[in-house]
């Protein structure tokens, strides 16, 4: 390949096995440096004074007592601090049996690195590697047992057995797969209904109580559910999860609605959906003066005043809106369900089913 | 309230823009307040003397008059404080926000300029210009109510800007909800009804003056019980826990490893 | 000592056992072939057993913590000490998870010492990979090894999350939420696979048990299979040292298993576990009570995933606004899917990085002994460019605590972070490569001319010169001790044509290797020494001459 694939690598310990190998665009230094060998030793304390080692050998013996006393101690106060109704007994619970079992661990730990470390012996030890493939022989008698047994099955020979057999590998796994359909359904439209429905009142979450126009001050912000949807129902928490709305008062002059919504808001106050349309965290953070909604998660920005338009983030989409207007009592009302799928793009989202 | 929003919205937009905000503000302080307010219960009215009110302008001609105007009628700095309320001013000036400081994202807590009595008084004074809410009751600041319900209110309500903690959390462009956890129980109450800054306003109607009790109830106990597990590191979730585990945890256990690998002498 | 005294005695009861089991498993055997197998010692070495051992504390209190919960998405009423959740409605999984914590002694501390591990385990495991990485550990014959040890890496990313998701708690249901949200951008199947993994609509009430399944059977056993395979090629390969005198590809120098690392790894063992136990007895992770129980209309500031999965979240925040388009009726959500298909192939990248550097060098020997980084100049600064990629990400994920805590606007920090993400890791690259070229000429100039020894001497015609002290030939070979590449061109092959991969390949092996610093030779050295000793004899000649 390169002028230096046939040279050998000389500058390490003679005679290799490596040359047997292209070294690629490794260049062949013939004139370095000489290996002068292992370092020499430097003898320890503990092995040139008694006294040392002595020293070392107690404070070995001293770790490991120290732990037996935190495991010890940890067993104590497993007895001594139990748990009650005051939750500092969960803290003192936690720390004392901590703060022992820490003891009982770190004791062991310093102990017998300590013990390697200065009583040990400390020499290092150089031994020959080989290289990872196996001799030839091995190699040699390792195809002989692969040629056997081809040579006994016939698996090459007999080509039906061995396309019939890749065939059943290939389909085998195919029930198992199908097996895991059953875990979910078709999602279906399930995703394009949520529980708003003409006429649902609007309610505060959690306590359902419902809304009247009038509540609604400039400036406020409410957080909606539909009424009627309680811990009760089956699919709960699975329906907040897609009817969760923000209510909001703005002054009527400063909302800016495209023609067709213009009915869609009542006296300033205006719906929307508060699943982002990123990928479905709760956009609940409203700022009054701007009027700004952000997504806490991944920081998208809404203009609520501008349909909920995406001012900032990653989002794409505008919040759907929920169209609003108040019952013959006052009480706040959809107009209908969400005319769009709310919560987090989809690939088919826009496809009329 | 709807005035404060001016000051910053002037901040933010075009002379034209704000001109319409103004108006539209000023239409809305004029005719529609009291009847969109009337969720907000008139029924806490502290009991103002004139003598306070007169020491309150006083004190709101020099102190307050060169940016709000001297009959608090809001300049281009500024927005009105007609209509605000008591509680407003008390919330403003005795967490030092007010008098503000050089223009930022938004007003910072600084040490307090008033004494308890001149901070009645302003608040009276301004009070005394137009319905606004008021300083709450006492008696819905004992943090004696339901933890539970005030926990679940604010999961609801507040955790999203100030997180579920009580830690804070950030906004747009520069401004953030600040942390909660050395805030006074008529602090807190105060911001929910008058709605500072760019906070919303959670009227009577939205969140009961006894709710309020509640979530001031749960703030008080996280206030006052540090967490049974150790260290809080802020509040502040997976990112410091993943430094503490990055810088503590694995640092310490790298240097026993240097010491582990390194040849005794 | 007095334990030797004492050992004839004990020797006979040991000598039994000894018996006993060599007679049944052949131990004997065992203990000949790995008793004194060497083992190099160095502290980077202890990292891979750092996340080795978290992993070990993982199971045992991860065992303990199954006894007391139950991944049941049934509401119940919460009726335990915690006051302010009181009568709160949630899962049973979450109520499982706070009677873990209030109402089983050490059960808080168990649950801590499970999480700080987590977190411990796959930060072990990512500094473990840039050790190997940065000293070239994964070449041949280590190629698959790194395979091997990168699929680990992703299997501890998959269960962190999977346990993460599991107290059901606010902050890991909107952790959920935004999976579903993203599995939902996937074109065609995307609403299918979501409902498959939920059983229907989000929530829905299956999604805990089985995250609970693959967490405590599938991934753990998938981990100590890998786990297993890794070792197993450790013990074939043998494990590499760091070059310099008496260190070669040839052989292998440190202490026997026996006793010198049996006792330093198995007391390292403790360490590791009597960290992680002092951590989580004086710090909070993950204080499941503030967050409440899950539903899907509230959200907390500052929700954020564990820190391994912060880069991924990262990448979804730095997305740009706008990237979501349609096609006819169709919604393709590309902020969804770039940052998806980026982390993707920046992991596969990082996969495959030892298949490459390979395929360039064409260097087919085995490599035992590790470069120092400096020495490979270019895989360094690739390095230092992949490790400034995943850092902006990962700091992505925290854009809002860094706006609130430096007192910045979110919204520029974003922007910050978005442009860092192309710049630092060019900027990296090129900062780091220069770096470890000036470190290497340093070397070299050391290497030939000496250490400075701060000795000035005016010579007779005026001339101020320091003097070099030559070095020690040990300290000498470790800065002459590496392998030397230089770029090839593209050759035709046998057709006489240059193929495109030739060409490739020569492209890459001029970004690689031209610029590069040969090690100093010996005659370079020699003529170095000879010069010095010239002027030494001028200096105590002129010495002489003064007297």
């Amino acid at each position: 390949m390169t002028e230096n694939s046939k040279e050998v690598e000389l500058n390490k310990s003679g005679s290799t096995p490596e040359h047997e190998y292209d070294a690629g665009l490794r260049v062949a230094n013939l004139d370095a440096v000489a290996d002068p060998g292992l370092e020499p030793h430097r003898v320890r304390m503990t092995d040139k004074s008694v006294k040392h080692e002595k020293a070392a050998v107690r404070q070995v013996a001293l770790l490991f007592t120290l732990s037996m006393l935190g495991s010890a101690f940890a067993l104590w106060a497993y007895f001594t601090f139990p748990l009650s109704e005051d939750l500092s007994s969960v803290r003192l619970n936690t720390m004392y049996l901590g703060i022992g079992m820490t003891l009982g661990l770190m004791g062991i730990g310093i102990g017998a690195v300590h013990w390697a470390k200065t009583l040990m012996p400390d020499n290092e030890v150089s031994e020959e590697r080989h290289l990872t493939r196996g001799t030839d022989e091995k190699r040699a008698a390792a195809i002989e047992i692969l040629a056997a047994a081809n040579q006994e099955s016939g698996f090459t020979r007999r080509k039906l057995i061995r396309r019939t057999l890749y065939g059943s590998l290939a389909l085998f796994p195919l029930p198992g797969i199908i097996l895991f359909a059953d875990l979910g359904p078709n999602p279906g439209d399930s995703l394009r209904h949520t529980f708003w429905k003409k006429g649902t009142r609007l309610a505060k979450d959690p306590t359902g109580i419902e809304i009247k126009a009038s509540d609604v001050t400039l400036g406020s912000v409410f957080q909606v559910i539909p009424a009627g949807l309680n811990p009760e129902n089956k699919e709960y928490l699975e329906e907040k999860a897609k009817a969760a709305v923000l209510l909001v008062r703005v002054d009527p002059s400063e909302l800016n609605e495209t023609e067709e919504r213009k009915g869609w808001s009542y006296q300033g106050i205006v719906a929307y959906s508060k699943i982002c349309t990123h990928v479905g965290c709760p956009v609940a953070l409203y700022e009054q003066h701007t009027h700004h909604l952000l997504c806490p998660c991944h920081q998208s920005t809404f203009d609520l005043v501008n349909g909920c338009k995406v001012v900032f983030g990653p989002a794409a989409r505008p919040l759907p809106q929920l169209p609003i207007t108040v019952d013959s009592e006052g009480y706040l009302i959809a107009q209908s369900d969400f005319l769009e799928p709310v919560g987090p793009s989809f690939w088919d989202r826009s496809v009329k089913s | 309230m709807n005035q404060l929003r001016r000051r910053i919205n002037g901040m933010r937009r075009s002379p034209k823009a704000l001109g319409i905000v103004m108006f539209a503000g000023l239409l809305v302080v004029g005719t529609g307040y009291t009847t969109v307010s009337a969720a907000v219960s008139p029924d806490r009215e502290v009991v103002r003397t004139q003598e306070q009110i007169d020491l309150g302008k006083k004190i709101f001609l020099a102190n307050c008059a060169s940016c709000h105007g001297k009959n608090a009628e809001g300049t281009v700095n500024a927005p009105s404080l007609i209509g605000v309320g008591e509680a407003s001013v008390d919330f403003q000036v005795s967490t030092g926000r007010m008098p503000g400081a050089a223009s930022g994202p938004q007003l910072e807590v600084k040490p307090v300029q008033f004494t308890l009595e001149e901070i009645d008084a302003m608040a009276a004074y301004v009070g005394s210009l137009a319905d606004g809410p008021s300083i709450p009751d006492a008696a819905y600041l004992q943090a004696n109510g339901n933890a539970s319900s005030g926990g679940e209110l604010f999961r609801i309500n507040c955790a999203m800007c100030h997180n579920a903690a009580g830690a804070g959390g950030a906004l747009t462009e520069g401004k953030y909800a600040p942390q909660l956890m050395g805030s006074s129980a008529k602090t807190i109450y105060e911001a929910m009804i008058t709605g500072p800054q760019n906070m919303p306003v959670f009227n009577d109607a939205n969140i009961t003056p006894e709710q309020k009790n509640d979530i001031i109830t749960y703030l008080t106990y996280l206030q006052n019980n540090s967490s049974v597990g150790g260290e809080e590191l802020g509040s502040l979730g997976p990112v410091s826990e993943g430094l503490l585990a990055w810088l503590g945890l694995l640092g310490l256990l790298v240097i026993i490893a240097v010491w582990l690998a390194a040849k005794s002498n | 000592m007095s334990i030797m005294k004492e050992a004839p005695k004990k020797n006979t009861f040991l000598a039994g056992t000894a018996n006993y089991v060599d007679e049944r498993v052949g131990a004997s055997g065992i203990l000949k072939e790995f008793g004194r197998k060497i083992f190099p010692d160095h502290w980077s070495f202890m990292l891979g057993e750092v996340a080795m051992y978290s992993f070990f504390v993982l199971l045992l209190s991860g065992t303990f913590l199954t006894f007391f919960y139950d991944p049941s998405m049934a509401m119940v009423r919460y009726d335990g000490v915690y006051a302010p959740l009181k009568d709160a409605l949630m899962s049973k999984a979450y109520e499982t998870s706070l009677n873990i914590t209030f109402e089983v002694r050490g059960g808080l501390l168990m649950r801590q010492v499970h999480h700080w591990s987590a977190l411990l385990f796959v930060a072990a495991a990512g500094l473990h990979m840039l050790r190997v990485f940065f000293t070239g550990a994964f070449r041949k014959p280590r190629e698959l090894n790194w395979v091997v040890g990168f699929v680990l890496f992703v299997l501890g990313m998959a269960a962190g999350f999977t346990g993460y998701s599991l107290p059901d708690d606010l902050l890991s249901g909107n952790g959920l939420r935004i999976i579903d949200g993203m599995i939902k951008g996937v074109p065609f199947i995307g609403t299918g696979i979501s409902s498959l993994l939920f059983g229907g609509e989000f929530p829905g009430h299956v999604v805990i048990g089985r995250l609970y399944a693959l967490h405590i059977m599938l991934i753990p056993a998938l981990i100590l299979v890998f786990l297993a395979i890794h070792l197993f090629m450790l013990i074939i390969h043998k494990h590499t040292h760091y070059s310099g005198p008496g260190k070669s590809d040839t052989n292998i120098v440190g202490y026997p298993l026996m006793p010198v690392y049996v006792a330093k790894a198995g007391g390292f063992f403790f360490i590791v576990f009597g960290v992680i136990m002092v951590i989580s007895t004086f710090f909070t992770i993950n204080p499941i009570w503030n967050y409440g129980g899950y539903d899907p209309s509230p959200v907390s500031a500052g929700t954020q995933p564990d820190w391994y999965i912060g880069w991924l979240d990262g990448a979804l925040r730095l997305a740009p606004t706008g990237l979501e388009f349609m096609i006819g009726d169709y919604t393709v959500s590309m902020n969804i899917l770039l940052p998806l298909v980026i982390s993707l192939v920046f992991l596969a990248l990082v996969a495959i990085y030892p298949f490459i550097e390979n395929w360039v060098t064409g260097d087919k020997r085995e490599h035992h002994a590790l470069d120092r980084p400096r020495n490979a100049p270019t895989r360094t600064a690739i390095g230092a460019a992949g490790v400034m990629f995943y850092a902006v990400l990962w700091a992505g994920a925290s854009t809002d605590l860094i706006a609130t805590h430096f007192k910045m606007s979110l919204n520029q920090v974003l922007l910050a972070m978005q442009i860092s993400l192309i710049l630092l890791p060019i900027a990296a690259f090129y900062v780091t490569k220069r770096v470890c070229l000036s470190l290497q000429r340093k070397d070299k100039e050391i290497a030939i001319h000496g250490r400075e020894s701060g000795r000035i001497v005016r010579l007779p015609h005026g001339e101020y010169i320091e003097v070099h002290e030559p070095l020690d030939p040990h300290d000498l070979y470790k800065l002459v001790d590496y392998k030397d590449y230089k770029p090839t061109v593209a050759r035709p092959n046998a057709q006489g044509k240059i193929t495109v991969a030739a060409r490739m390949r020569a492209s890459l092996s001029k970004f690689y290797f031209q610029d590069r610093i040969t090690p100093a030779t010996k005659t370079e050295i020699a003529e170095a020494t000879h010069h010095a000793h010239e002027i030494e004899a001028q200096v105590q000649k002129a010495i002489e001459s003064d007297k």
